[in-house]
């Protein structure tokens, strides 16, 4: 990473849990991880709490659904880190990798439900554009998606629009499928807290 | 407030008004992609409009200008989270406006 204190600013406890994490995964220590490690106090801690409750905390929208909006909004920002790593979770989420596969490639001919669709355009518009309109909500209620609904699905675009920056501004080393699948086993099994 | 609204002004709050090694006001004009003194302005206006752009030159003049790694790390973070909270609240406000324009 292009700060020195990501690589090894941490305290003695937070290394020697790197050390087990890199032993038990037989892969380095993914750099999201090491990021929310970081004086945790100032971002990490409270960053973890939104985001764990936006991937697994209550909603309708399930787990798989939930990465994959992940994984749709780090590839509208075109963050390759995010991208691999969501798309990873996704697909094990899912047990499908045809669809998430589908929806990454071409969301307008991918085979999913609509409701899911209309709010993965609105994600790609507010990722891209950085706003929307009233009616692009009038839109997504219309096509069924419900208030409540759309405001988990904001929480998830929220969460990874500040974590894709942060990936790029900070250099998140990209590793190969082996690393991005153990992290994705991680976050099924762990989530983000 | 729904619970994700609490937990994102609870982060909000806690990067701009904690404790922190870039003052307050820095962070605040980093959250607000507001005026900042060259280079850091330069990086945390590609955190927030082009993360893809940046490069380690970016990251290195910031250094080279006398800024720490750990103020670097700050006003990074919250240049991010000040791009992503503009689009989340702009859709929160969208929604409400759409949920009322619906008689709900």
């Amino acid at each position: 990473m292009r700060l020195e204190i990501l690589n090894s600013g941490y305290t003695f406890g937070t290394k020697v849990l790197f050390a087990f994490i890199q032993l038990a995964s037989r892969q380095p220590v993914p750099d999201a991880a090491k990021l929310v490690f970081y004086r945790a106090d100032f971002y990490g801690d409270p960053m973890k709490n939104i985001t764990h409750e936006a991937m697994r905390g209550p909603s309708t929208w399930s787990v798989g659904d939930r990465e994959l909006m992940a994984a749709f909004v780090s590839k509208v920002n075109a963050c390759e880190f995010c991208i691999g790593a969501h798309t990873a979770t996704a697909i094990g989420a899912y047990h499908d990798e045809a669809r998430v596969a589908a929806v990454l490639s071409n969301l307008e001919t991918a085979p999913i439900e609509e409701p899911l669709r209309a709010t993965l355009r609105m994600l790609q518009k507010l990722t891209r554009e950085h706003s929307v309109e009233a009616a692009d909500m009038h839109g997504l209620l219309d096509a069924g998606v419900s208030r409540e609904q759309i405001e988990d699905a904001l929480a998830v675009c929220f969460a990874f629009n500040t974590t894709n920056r942060l990936a790029d501004a900070f250099g998140f080393f990209v590793p190969g499928p082996e690393g991005f699948e153990s992290g994705a086993q991680y976050l099924l099994s762990r989530g983000y807290k | 407030m729904e619970e994700k609204e609490k937990l994102h002004q609870a982060l909000v709050s806690r990067v701009l008004e904690g404790d922190g090694r870039a003052s307050r006001a820095e962070r605040r004009a980093a959250f607000d992609n507001a005026t900042l003194t060259e280079p850091i302005h330069g990086l945390v206006s590609k955190v927030a409009k082009h993360p893809t752009q940046i490069t380690d030159d970016d990251v290195a003049a910031v250094k080279a200008a006398g800024l720490s790694e750990d103020q670097i790390f700050e006003l990074v973070v919250c240049a991010a989270l000040g791009q992503a909270t503009r689009q989340y609240r702009s859709a929160l406000a969208a929604l409400t406006i759409a949920v009322g324009d619906g008689g709900l």
